[in-house]
């Protein structure tokens, strides 16, 4: 029994110790510069995203202009 | 449609950076490729997916209308593998050590690229739109065919270094963790519907110049 306890402690410090050791952006993230890159991605996202919208809205105008029964 | 579009790409885009994602050695913060990268394999799948659909209903009842699909399909599909091949290419720098490392993976798509370009190519030697048509739509079915074993099997049977293969870490390990499922799923459906809808956008531009054509 008591193998097992001890084995089930160092097996759960191992794997919280090896956590703690990977290397992440923990930095990036304390200092809140992340959101500066979340805002960054999501401004072109954005652009891409308008730009398909009035893409559509142009084709959809022609469509009509067409006779609309092309769709 | 497109209003989902944007929210569940806004949604990835933002969760994709800020949620918690395991820490594991070697892969450290590119994990969060998961969200970006491997929806383009899968929206690709998914457009190719279609094209060949619409392939075989073409070769079943030769309509017009059916090639153009199946062709804009394939187009868009191939854009989103060339992102996948790109993005993928970025990650293997910084953790296998060389943009191009000829992983089975790596190699395999590379070449289900070539045949989908090879498609293009036989399309633009054709004159006669309906012969274009046909030999296209039996070619589309041979290089879905050939996707298959290239993409989801070979890799699986060579030892390959890429995430989810083998022993690596890849999905094994995402289905005890569901903290990145729920931005990945996102992810997957986004990017399905977003390439569907630049397809459709392109299928309807080739409808409109079909009626100018005609007229």
């Amino acid at each position: 029994m008591k193998y097992i306890l001890t084995l089930v402690c160092l097996v759960i410090s191992a794997t919280t110790q090896a956590q703690e050791t990977v290397e992440m952006a923990d930095k990036l993230r304390a200092e809140g510069k992340i959101y500066v890159i979340v805002g960054i991605i999501l401004i072109v996202l954005a652009g891409m995203l308008t730009y398909l919208f009035t893409l559509d809205k142009k084709i959809t105008k022609l469509e009509k202009e067409r006779g609309g029964r092309t769709s | 449609m497109k209003v989902t579009v944007a929210v569940l790409l806004v949604y990835v885009h933002t969760a994709g950076l800020l949620f918690d994602v395991p820490r594991l050695n070697i892969l450290n913060e590119t994990i969060r490729a998961l969200y970006f990268h491997v929806p383009m394999w899968f929206g690709m799948f998914f457009l190719y997916s279609l094209s060949i659909y619409y392939a075989i209903r073409y070769l079943l009842n030769p309509l017009e209308e059916y090639d153009i699909r199946s062709v804009e399909f394939a187009h868009v599909g191939t854009a989103f593998g060339i992102l996948g091949l790109l993005t993928g290419m970025l990650w293997a720098r910084y953790t296998w050590g060389a943009f191009w490392h000829g992983d089975p993976k790596q190699t395999n798509s590379a070449i289900t690229l070539l045949i989908y370009l090879a498609y293009f190519v036989l399309r633009a030697s054709l004159e006669n739109q309906e012969q274009r048509a046909r030999l296209s739509a039996v070619y589309n079915v041979f290089a879905f065919a050939a996707m298959i074993p290239l993409i989801f099997i070979i890799p699986r049977l060579q030892s390959s270094m890429h995430p989810g293969s083998g022993g690596n870490p890849g999905f094994n390990i995402y289905d005890t963790d569901s903290s990145m499922l729920i931005v990945f799923y996102p992810a997957v459906i986004g990017w399905f519907l977003t390439g569907y809808w630049i397809a459709n956008l392109r299928i309807r531009v080739r409808k409109l110049r079909l009626i100018d054509i005609a007229s």
